[in-house]
């Protein structure tokens, strides 16, 4: 009944034809509203204004520099591995306890702390009302709840660096009974304080979470189909409900080993000597961690991706002037890959002791995601195909993410064999393989987004010169990096060790390792000058035009620039069509924004969408 | 522009198709706030999910043997040991409360201000039954029996490090809900839902609809209760 609705719809488009001289402009339906004008809570003091603030662009913007703050430590923190890897016993500072304190904290701190609030904290509270057409989120104060919840997780991981012991150093997944005992830094307290601040966090992020859903399912604006969503908001969508349902298992397994840890139960602890003494455990399953563990970690690497794959998108179609192409294949692929990513988990596993048969069906499940991924990815170089390409810094990042995240995508399906897997695990091959696939790609989006939407958010342009050396050093600062660590992962380097000493094949290892750490130095002193940047052009910024990159979606078309509370004006904008009319055959508009009705570009030849 | 109309859209599959095709909103006459609360839920049936599972692992993978609930479980009356007798007044004293909250759901509907108070006042005194029963229970096994979250004299260590956790976390999502149950009865004796007043933090409107709200969040700790009870008593 649909398919017959299209086929219709696009019989009467191209029969609206204005070759002749009396055109009349087919009439649009406006549909009824279904929502009541949304009732909202209108700060009066500097306090409720710009602090406990419950407008939804500004809680994105709260998000944004609180997970860029506790980003940068993240950085610091990788800093100090690379000293330690790449120039051994030269840094008083670094023991082994800093080094593996370093690495857990680095670890999590970016996946979760970082991308995961960035990627929906930031950019879904800034963008989700505005390009679905809302006034602000359906319930701003929870939303407002959620940031606050967020920034005492952080404070509390923060805090975890100055307990006795320092924070945890079990490494980013946390594996018992490791974690939790004796010989592990931070095992006294440092364990404790990660799970708690874990747990808040999913609680913050569950009350933002269903309202980024609720607000894109239930509160769109007049027209606004789903398919007529932008991609940005498909991605932010979709990888919102899989943290809705991956999040559970996170938090199940932090309650379970906190009681591990404070009570003394044994849910993840085995009969245990240790000092030639039996702890009081016995019983538990170490394996049933790392299941809780993964059925989170591994949608949570597309709750990183997902956003990225939108928002790319997004990108290249705006600065390419093209449609995206492909759109509803864009969106199908972008459900089953997060369908498809909660039956995959157990390929983190393939060396932890499971039945064979698991390992032949994870693998399988496993290499079918390539699948939808491929499709993205020629979609996203067809997009570009014969397109009237613009080099604007958000383009060169797209490029950069199509490049790196390719890259990354195909070692993954390396590993995603169980016989490749097994001698690959636990090298630096691995260590590349997820850096390339979600540290590198999903952050040249977030920049991508950033040099494009900054505009939006503080009416000026982030100065360009500096955006291109940021660039530059960036991508190929970033293969500076991984690649050689490809080649260390080969020849068998383990990864999470604190020193190689004179192990055999670290012959040709050690120069590379320190070509890395130069190059990671490098990078990371290039990200300060990103932030110099991003905070002068605030108010030194070279100011922008309205709707500088000529985008179609509505977030550009509000009634103030920038938006302001409310974000639209007296009337939300009606949606007419698809964010992607860009070049459309026979209009003279090089690009019709979405609130714009056919009678007022009768001669575009476009396919209703 | 015309009005919409709820009544006029297509039934079945093809409502289906259309709904979600269509603008706005993608369950058509559903608040916010109950869609909400629906996808709340369905993240929270994952967070009890992932702890039967473990329980299931963990009984599944015991070398030591498994504690007799009924025995665990029973009380004495009279002389007389009664299998799971606690449990089973524990489980109608909270279904018959499901039962008092929908039918305060209705009465709020109405629009009858005292009976839909009277009624979540009831529900919230029987949850409250429940978490009283719940301590008792607790108290009996830690101070009676000697189970203990890491150990127990009945048999295996997980059974009680699962009891413990369990329970308690399906306690506190009662304990909460009782806490709503008292504050919204205060609301609708008070009246606001027929006068529109304003929320003390959210400073929003409210009406009856949030009524069945929290009879979702209700229901749904109930129903959690009965698997609990199904996989922890009876299996």
């Amino acid at each position: 009944m649909n398919m017959d609705d299209e086929y219709n719809n696009k019989i009467e488009t191209k029969a609206a034809d204005s070759s002749s001289g009396s055109y009349a402009p087919p009439v649009e339906k406006i549909p009824a509203k279904e929502n009541a004008e949304q009732d909202l809570y209108h700060a009066k003091s500097f306090w409720t204004k710009w602090v406990f603030c419950q407008d939804a662009k500004v809680i994105g913007v709260q998000y944004a520099l609180t997970a860029t703050a506790i980003g940068m430590i993240g950085l610091i923190l990788s800093w100090g591995m690379r000293l330690q890897l790449g120039f051994p016993e030269t840094f008083s500072f670094l023991g082994p306890a800093t080094y593996y304190q370093s690495v857990t904290m680095h670890g999590m701190i970016m996946v979760i702390y970082l991308l995961t609030a960035l990627f929906l904290g930031g950019f879904g509270n800034y963008l989700i009302p505005l390009m679905v057409g809302a006034r602000d989120m359906v319930f701003p104060y929870v939303n407002m709840v959620s940031f606050w919840m967020f920034l005492v997780a952080v404070l509390v991981l923060l805090a975890s660096f100055f307990v006795p012991g320092g924070p945890t150093g079990a490494g980013w997944t946390l594996y018992p009974p490791q974690a939790i005992l004796p010989g592990t830094p931070g095992s006294e307290m440092g364990i404790v304080l990660m799970l708690v601040s874990l747990s808040l966090f999913v609680i913050g992020f569950t009350m933002g979470g269903l309202n980024y859903v609720i607000t894109i399912l239930q509160s769109r604006t007049r027209g606004m189909t789903l398919m007529r969503m932008p991609l940005t908001i498909w991605g932010i969508f979709t990888a919102t409900i899989l943290a809705l349902l991956a999040f559970p298992a996170l938090l199940v397994a932090c309650i379970m080993m906190t009681l591990d840890n404070l009570l003394g139960t044994s849910f993840f602890m085995p009969e245990i000597f240790t000092m030639g003494e039996q702890l009081g455990t016995s019983g538990g399953s170490p394996i049933l961690f790392q299941h809780l563990f993964w059925f989170f970690g591994h949608p949570e690497v597309y709750i990183v991706a997902l956003p990225a794959f939108g928002i790319v998108s997004d990108l290249i179609s705006v600065h390419a002037r093209k449609n995206v192409f492909g759109y509803r294949m864009m969106v199908w692929a972008i459900v089953i890959i997060g369908a498809l990513s909660f039956i995959v988990w157990a390929h983190h596993m393939y060396v932890s002791g499971m039945n064979p048969w698991f390992g032949f069906f994870f693998a399988t499940t496993t290499l079918i995601i390539a699948v939808p991924t491929a499709i993205k990815v020629y979609n996203w170089v067809l997009t570009l195909w014969r397109g009237n390409i613009h080099l604007t810094i958000p383009m060169l990042f797209s490029l950069g993410f199509i490049v790196t995240f390719v890259n990354g995508g195909i070692t993954g399906l390396f590993l995603g064999n169980v016989i490749i897997d097994v001698p690959l695990s636990d090298t630096y091959f691995v260590v590349a393989h997820f850096h390339m696939v979600m540290g590198i790609a999903p952050l040249m989006v977030v920049f991508g987004a950033i040099y494009h939407w900054y505009p939006l958010i503080t009416g000026r342009h982030l100065n360009q010169t500096l955006g291109k050396i940021h660039f530059w050093i960036t991508f190929v600062g970033a293969y500076a990096i991984y690649f050689p660590m490809h080649y260390l992962g080969f020849i068998g380097v383990p990864r999470r060790y604190f020193e190689m000493y004179d192990s055999p094949y670290m012959t040709s290892g050690v120069g590379l390792n320190q070509f890395i750490t130069v190059a990671a130095l490098i990078v990371g002193f290039t990200q300060i000058l990103f932030l110099y940047n991003l905070f002068t052009s605030w108010y030194k910024g070279e100011k922008s035009e309205r709707n500088p990159w000529k985008a179609n979606s509505l977030e550009w078309h509000t009634s103030d620039f920038p938006p302001t509370h409310g974000n639209f004006g007296k009337e939300l904008p009606v949606v007419y069509r698809w964010p992607y009319d860009f070049s459309v055959p026979g209009s003279d508009k090089e690009y019709i924004p979405q609130d714009v009705p056919s009678s007022q570009v009768p001669t575009a030849k476009a396919e209703r969408t | 522009m015309s009005q919409f109309d709820l009544s006029k859209l297509p039934q079945g599959r093809k409502g289906f198709m259309h709904d979600w095709g269509s603008d706005q909103r993608a369950f058509k006459g559903v608040p916010w706030g109950k869609a909400m609360m629906w996808i709340f839920l369905l993240s929270d049936t994952f967070i009890f999910s992932c702890f039967l599972i473990s329980l299931m692992t963990a009984r599944a993978s015991t070398t030591v043997e498994w504690p007799y609930p009924s025995e665990v479980f029973g009380l004495t009356v009279f002389g007389t040991s009664v299998p799971l007798l606690l449990i089973a007044i524990m489980t109608f004293v909270l279904i018959t409360s499901s039962g008092t909250m929908a039918i305060a759901v209705k009465y709020g509907y109405e629009k009858n201000r005292k009976l839909c108070g009277w009624f979540l006042l009831a529900t919230a005194i029987g949850g409250l039954t429940f978490v009283g029963m719940q301590a008792f229970e607790w108290s009996k096994l830690i101070f009676h029996d000697g189970v203990r979250p890491w150990g127990n004299p009945f048999g295996a260590e997980q059974f009680g490090a699962f009891f413990f956790m369990i329970t308690g976390f399906h306690g506190t999502h009662v304990s909460i809900g009782v806490i709503f149950l008292f504050i919204f009865s205060r609301k609708v004796f008070r009246g606001d839902f027929d006068t529109g007043r304003r929320g003390y933090f959210t400073s929003m409107k409210s009406d009856y609809e949030a009524i069945e709200i929290l009879g979702l969040y209700w229901h749904f700790v109930d129903l959690v209760w009965v698997f609990i009870f199904a996989f922890f008593y009876l299996w």
